[in-house]
């Protein structure tokens, strides 16, 4: 008990003393560069993974390839990936971006396909049925039916990169996952366990975004039976 | 790196074969020890979710929260209780492995069809055998669907734990970029997938085995 409140100690003594809040090395530069990893490859992933998962569940072309790429995808070591791209590519963002991109698009593609897939057929015929255009069918039905698992892919791909991100510091990127790789080679412990403090406290935000977003934007109607991961 | 290096030197890994084994032994326990402690947890945890349903929201979200923790800094959390040992790397995966796990046990009970579980009570099962010999069996192609994401995921997230000494075959990923040398680290790749997806198709294999009247397929999302 008294380790845990000296543990505490460490992590408010590290957050609170000022050399944290400025310059290069400070909090909110880091957490900016771990915000714009993280976007902008969430944001490139949800593109192709939306896209691809909306087509083959709309037209039930492809099934297969989608299920085979996710469960390949899952047994990718992803810390080897980041690591290896910058061992071919050399330091830069760019690359380390697209391979984040690479990682988050199975969750979101296989979540997606999954959820217009098991649309009931006699809802979609019913929509065709009313005079629906395709494309209003996959809009303005199979969409909204789809949303709990659609955000769930969403939601798991925003924490795969989130935490991937933070290993990214090791071959050399900035992010928040530099406090803890640096604490570590410098068995600085205080940076290490300050630096894990704030990474958890990110992921937690990013889990209750999506948990408020799914509230707001899910149709109450389909809650009862939104499934989970 | 420079431009002449291949991307794999394929004398390197015949030169170093004795000590790809032993490491891949390594990570296969640092990998799959977690799944099995998963496994032990989350049964008894789903048992009691399925049987009391308001304690399975909250199991849910701690499960979901603890899924959420980045591994790096859940490792470096336990780094100061558990030292940088296998413990530190094998307790985080363990807490991983709930997230899938429990819902599957609970899902999988849900799935045993009421009528079944009437018969079972009407020959006279009491609530454990009933639990034990009845409901388990049935759901055990829903609970194997689960530990086959566990698995695969937790394979393949051992290579972090090298950060901290204890990555399995993670070693030839950071050894790899400090010799600016691509061929260990394309080789922990391929062989951390192998590992990954062959444990995939021999839990497969094992499902049909253990439920020889179900022939049906399970999907995993």
């Amino acid at each position: 008990m008294n380790d845990l409140l000296n543990q505490l100690r460490l992590v408010s003594d590290w957050l609170t003393s000022s050399q944290q809040w400025h310059g290069a090395e400070g909090i909110p530069q880091r957490l900016l560069e771990h915000l714009t990893y993280s976007g902008v490859s969430l944001l490139f992933a949800a593109l192709i993974g939306l896209t691809f998962g909306l087509l083959v569940g709309h037209t039930g072309r492809g099934a297969f390839a989608v299920a085979s790429v996710a469960n390949l995808a899952r047994a990718i070591p992803t810390f080897g990936l980041v690591v290896l791209v910058v061992t071919l590519a050399g330091l830069s963002t760019t690359p380390v971006l697209i391979a984040l991109t690479a990682l988050a698009v199975p969750p979101i593609l296989i979540n997606t396909f999954e959820g217009v897939r098991g649309v009931d057929p006699a809802t979609r015929d019913a929509a065709r049925g009313v005079g629906m255009t395709e494309w209003e069918v996959l809009v303005k039905v199979e969409v909204p039916m789809a949303l709990p698992l659609i955000l769930l892919g969403l939601r798991v791909a925003a924490i795969q990169i989130v935490a991937t991100a933070t290993v990214a510091a090791y071959p050399g990127l900035g992010g928040l996952g530099r406090f803890i790789v640096d604490g570590l080679s410098r068995n600085d412990y205080e940076l290490v366990i300050g630096g894990s403090t704030v990474v958890v406290v990110l992921a937690l935000l990013v889990q209750i975004a999506f948990t408020a977003l799914r509230r707001v934007i899910v149709s109450p109607g389909l809650r009862v039976s939104a499934s989970r991961s | 790196m420079n431009d002449s290096e291949p991307l794999i030197r394929w004398g390197w890994i015949g030169d170093h074969a004795g000590e790809l084994a032993d490491y891949t032994g390594v990570h296969l326990r640092l990998g799959l020890l977690p799944v099995l402690f998963g496994l032990i947890i989350s049964i008894p945890l789903g048992i009691l979710c399925h049987r009391w349903r308001w304690l399975y929201p909250p199991v849910l979200t701690v499960n979901n929260i603890l899924y959420s923790i980045p591994s790096l800094a859940l490792f470096m959390i336990f780094v100061k209780y558990t030292g940088l040992t296998e413990r530190t790397v094998m307790i985080p995966l363990t807490l991983y492995t709930l997230s899938v796990l429990v819902p599957n046990v609970v899902d999988g009970l849900a799935s045993v069809p009421e009528p079944v579980r009437q018969a079972a009570i009407a020959m006279g099962f009491g609530p454990v055998r009933r639990v034990v010999q009845v409901e388990l069996p049935i759901a055990v192609p829903v609970v194997i669907a689960g530990v086959r994401v566990a698995a695969v995921s937790s394979i393949s997230l051992v290579a972090v734990g090298q950060l901290i000494g204890q990555g399995g075959l993670g070693y030839y990923i950071t050894r790899g970029l400090q010799l600016d040398f691509p061929t260990p680290i394309v080789t922990a790749i391929a062989l951390i997938m192998l590992l990954a997806l062959t444990t995939d198709a021999l839990l497969v294999l094992a499902q049909r085995l253990l439920t020889p009247w179900s022939r049906s397929k399970v999907t995993t999302s």
